[in-house]
């Protein structure tokens, strides 16, 4: 992007091809073995990943001509707010709802659009994956802040905009797993990984949240806890809501410090 | 026997979690069902904020003026007390929200920020950036999460529900599901169903709703004997930007803080908007509605901008006009509205802070659905509904920032209504026994039926065609001839469904068995919605008719009551409740007006 008086200028595809040629990674179940098969669609402005497959799906015709299944793959609010049509597209991790094509192929060159399931959770079929761990993380957490009833207690605590503001960054989090795919140090679950973190700093920066923060941390000391993280800083650069995670990643660090250092003096 | 209720809910948006956190808080049980991982729900896509008369900014307002907003915006078509329990509920609601950590915008002493919504002159809108809709989902999301660790919340997510299971006395005793990986069907027992499926956008194709947003299970309780009251008032929003795979919402709350509505005088102006001077703008809805402006209710600034368009004003000769920010300082857009115009920018490439955004309306939100009572009852003995999916509170025209309202008040009371119900009703009588299978058999036998068809129509095709006549001819305006043609069409489309093929020898995981089970229904549905809109001949809210174009409270002051049968919807009409204010009609060309309260 380049950028006059303020406006930012978006670089645009000039010359689009005539064609698009969809390279789709393919699974029929999860004991299957993993396949490629290539699509060819008109190009037509404004296609981004989700109306091609919508394409695909309505006549599944390879580009040589013979027919097949459609594929399978998950998609739900296409505004990139409700996380789920996350898969890797040239090699990238993102939203398939917000990666328009003519953006791809400005990128990239050429006419060819690779798409592929995420690796780091179990492949349902074709494009979908099996994301739950995730939420099973923020079990672990106590990713909640506790309430003494759902009756009416009157207003909130009092806070101040900047914390607000640091807090909305962090309750952004849509719970897509792209920090996740991009961290080398996650795998087989063996480190809770960048959301869950943020998902910690996030409820002990509450005032209320913070009466619990000792649950957060304990979790986080745990073998798959945050002394897992390698500092690649892939998170930060994948993340679709830009959430600041290595931010979370280091507070959270200094309060586990001070929490493994000096926490049970206050049990 | 335990005295333990078990409670089924149907969708994990913001009604149904809030339901499920309070039957689990009572120290019930809850199955929660839903398609896609409650925290994907369509909830998330609600931008603007939830509307609550907490009056912090000393302008006088009230639960009382709320009410009378509410009423007023919907053209009197909703019944009343529903609306007065929830506008007097709505600040308690938002302190909850708050309670429970939603990261509300602030004001400089660190209390909570309020901003202008459409169809009131208050500032009465709490709001989270530009996504408050995602935040308050996310914060009964952590909550149902914290009873589902504990045990009480068990959750069935990628599953459908198909049907309900009822006895011989049409008592809802459970539902039918369908895992979408393998295709199981099972039977769930519960002793209460509680839908909460939110809105049938689907129906008309692209929309502003998210993929799950069909429709579906609630026209299955439709074709079971539930009652569907008002579903010709389907809502088009004026703001959203046309796109190849949907209709991508741009909120209210960017008139809300200041955004402008405005054509080029000169028709075709092949100019930038940027090089148009002020005085060859044309800013159609400040100059009609002096008091309102840009923030009139959304049926009519809807049909304002789709008749500036009709006019040829529209930028460019196509359908679009401009909604412009570029006179806000950009640290406050940012601070304010950041996400959707992220959003903008992602999907369209310009910066909304510098050039004027370019919109047109699309279908958003049905106010119609499912017939309930006061108490979120619905007419089948043990079935309830909540949120979008249920009739109450919007009448003709929802304003904006109450859906968000009505999902949470829906769940609020649906939940302890289920309970109360649950006590009461006999349980587990041997008689009810066979019931389950065969519920489960009848099911199992469709989807086989499906499975096996191997005609020569496309159900995607089919699906397409549906959608583009519903937005041909069944939004903003509607003329009685294409309605009926309409509906011919409609019963087309369910002939060809009849020969559909699949398309997918692969049934692990298909989305072709639940997309036909989804497209069947959204075809009822639309005949119900179209059918509605055939018959009531007057102009009311977001249904307005060029041959019939007043309000007529003699003739059609009343519910449409839609009931399932094999030809074709029967329509019956009941009265409203105004048991609080006097209908007065509707004109937003001039200030505020406060209703005559009843004695």
């Amino acid at each position: 992007m380049s950028s006059n008086n303020g406006n930012k200028i978006k670089a645009r595809l000039t010359d689009p091809p005539e064609t698009v040629r969809v390279r789709v990674k393919r699974r029929e179940r999860p004991d299957a073995p993993q396949y490629v098969e290539t699509f060819e669609i008109p190009y037509r402005r404004n296609l981004n990943v989700i109306s091609v497959l919508m394409e695909i799906r309505k006549n599944p015709v390879k580009a040589d001509g013979t027919e097949t299944t459609p594929p399978v793959w998950d998609m739900n609010c296409l505004e990139q707010v409700c996380g789920i049509c996350t898969m890797v597209i040239n090699g990238r991790v993102r939203q398939s709802c917000s990666a328009l094509i003519d953006d791809i192929l400005l990128e990239a060159g050429g006419n060819e659009v690779v798409l592929e399931p995420m690796t780091k959770f179990p492949n349902v079929r074709d494009l979908k994956v099996d994301r739950s761990p995730m939420f099973d993380h923020l079990k672990k957490v106590h990713a909640w802040v506790e309430l003494d009833g759902y009756h009416d207690l009157g207003p909130g605590p009092h806070t101040p905009q900047e914390t607000q503001q640091e807090r909305y960054a962090y309750s952004r989090c849509m719970t897509c797993g792209c920090c996740l795919e991009a961290c080398p140090q996650y795998h087989d679950d063996n480190y809770i990984g960048p959301q869950a973190i943020a998902q910690v700093r996030l409820f002990n920066m509450h005032p209320t949240g913070k009466m619990n923060r000792d649950e957060r941390l304990d979790a986080m000391m745990d073998d798959d806890g945050i002394a897992n993280c390698g500092n690649s800083q892939n998170c930060v650069q994948v993340c679709p809501m830009n959430i600041p995670l290595t931010r979370a990643i280091y507070e959270t660090n200094r309060e586990v410090t001070v929490h493994g250092l000096f926490g049970w003096l206050r049990k | 026997m335990s005295n333990k209720i078990n409670i089924a809910i149907v969708g994990g948006g913001l009604a149904g979690l809030a339901a499920a956190m309070k039957i689990a808080e009572a120290g019930h049980n809850v199955d929660l069902f839903s398609v896609v991982p409650v925290k994907r729900s369509h909830s998330v896509c609600a931008q603007g904020g939830i509307n609550g008369a907490v009056n912090t900014k000393g302008e006088g307002d009230s639960p009382w003026k709320h009410f009378d907003d509410t009423v007023y915006g919907g053209d009197f078509l909703a019944d009343q007390e529903p609306v007065r329990r929830m506008t007097d509920m709505a600040p308690a609601i938002i302190h909850l929200f708050d309670r429970m950590g939603v990261p509300f915008s602030r004001t400089k002493e660190g209390l909570l920020d309020f901003r202008r919504f459409g169809g009131t002159l208050h500032h009465r809108t709490a709001f989270a950036g530009a996504s408050t809709g995602q935040q308050l989902l996310y914060a009964l999301d952590e909550q149902v999460r914290k009873f589902e660790s504990a045990g009480s919340v068990a959750k069935y997510e990628g599953w459908e529900m198909l049907s309900l299971v009822l006895d011989d006395h049409q008592v809802c005793r459970g539902i039918v599901a369908m895992d979408l990986q393998t295709l199981e069907l099972r039977s769930f027992k519960a002793d209460a169903v509680i839908m909460a499926t939110g809105g049938p956008g689907l129906i008309y194709g692209k929309s502003t709703n998210s993929q799950v947003c069909t429709g579906s299970a609630v026209s299955a309780c439709y074709q079971q004997g539930a009652r569907y009251a008002n579903g010709e008032f389907i809502q088009v929003h004026p703001t959203s930007i046309p796109g190849e795979d949907k209709l991508r919402l741009m909120s209210e709350s960017a008139r809300g803080e200041g955004g402008r509505v405005w054509v080029p005088k000169n028709k075709g102006d092949e100019r930038d908007p940027q090089d148009i001077p002020d005085s060859e703008r044309w800013y159609f809805l400040e100059e009609k509605y002096p008091a309102y402006g840009n923030l009139v209710p959304r049926d009519i600034a809807t049909r304002e901008i789709f008749q500036t368009c009709l006019d040829g004003y529209g930028v460019k000769g196509e359908n679009q006009v401009y909604l412009d920010l570029s006179h806000i300082p950009a640290e406050t857009l940012d601070r304010k509205l950041g996400a959707i115009l992220e959003i903008y920018e992602m999907f369209i490439g310009d910066d909304p802070r510098h050039v004027p955004m370019r919109i047109f309306p699309g279908v958003h939100y049905s106010m119609g659905g499912l017939w309930v009572d006061f108490e979120q009852r619905t007419n089948i003995p043990g079935l309830f509904a909540a949120g979008e999916c249920d009739f109450s509170i919007h009448g003709a025209n929802r304003l904006g920032a109450n859906s968000l309202l009505s999902c949470v008040y829906g769940g609020f009371v649906a939940a302890p209504s289920a309970i109360e119900y649950a006590k009461n009703v006999e349980r587990g009588s041997t008689e009810t026994n066979g019931i389950y299978d065969s519920e489960l058999k009848k099911q199992q036998e469709i989807n086989d039926e499906i499975i096996k068809s191997e005609g020569g129509e496309n159900q995607y095709k089919i699906h397409d065609e549906m959608g583009r006549v519903m937005t041909d001819n069944v939004t903003v305006i509607r003329y009685n001839d294409r309605l009926q043609e309409t509906d011919n069409k409609l019963l087309e489309l369910i002939d060809r469904f009849r020969n559909i093929s699949i398309n997918d020898s692969n049934l692990w995981a298909t989305q072709a068995v639940p997309h036909a089970r989804q497209l069947w229904n959204m075809l009822q549905l639309a005949r119900v919605i179209t059918l509605g809109a055939l018959n009531r001949n007057e102009s009311r809210g977001a249904h307005y008719k060029p041959d019939f174009p007043d309000r007529n409270d003699d003739e059609w002051l009343k519910t449409t009551i839609a009931e399932y049968s094999e030809e074709a919807p029967v329509l019956s009409y009941e009265s409203v409740d105004v048991s609080h204010i006097e209908p007065r009609l509707r004109d937003y060309s001039k200030g505020s007006k406060q209703g005559a309260k009843k004695a």
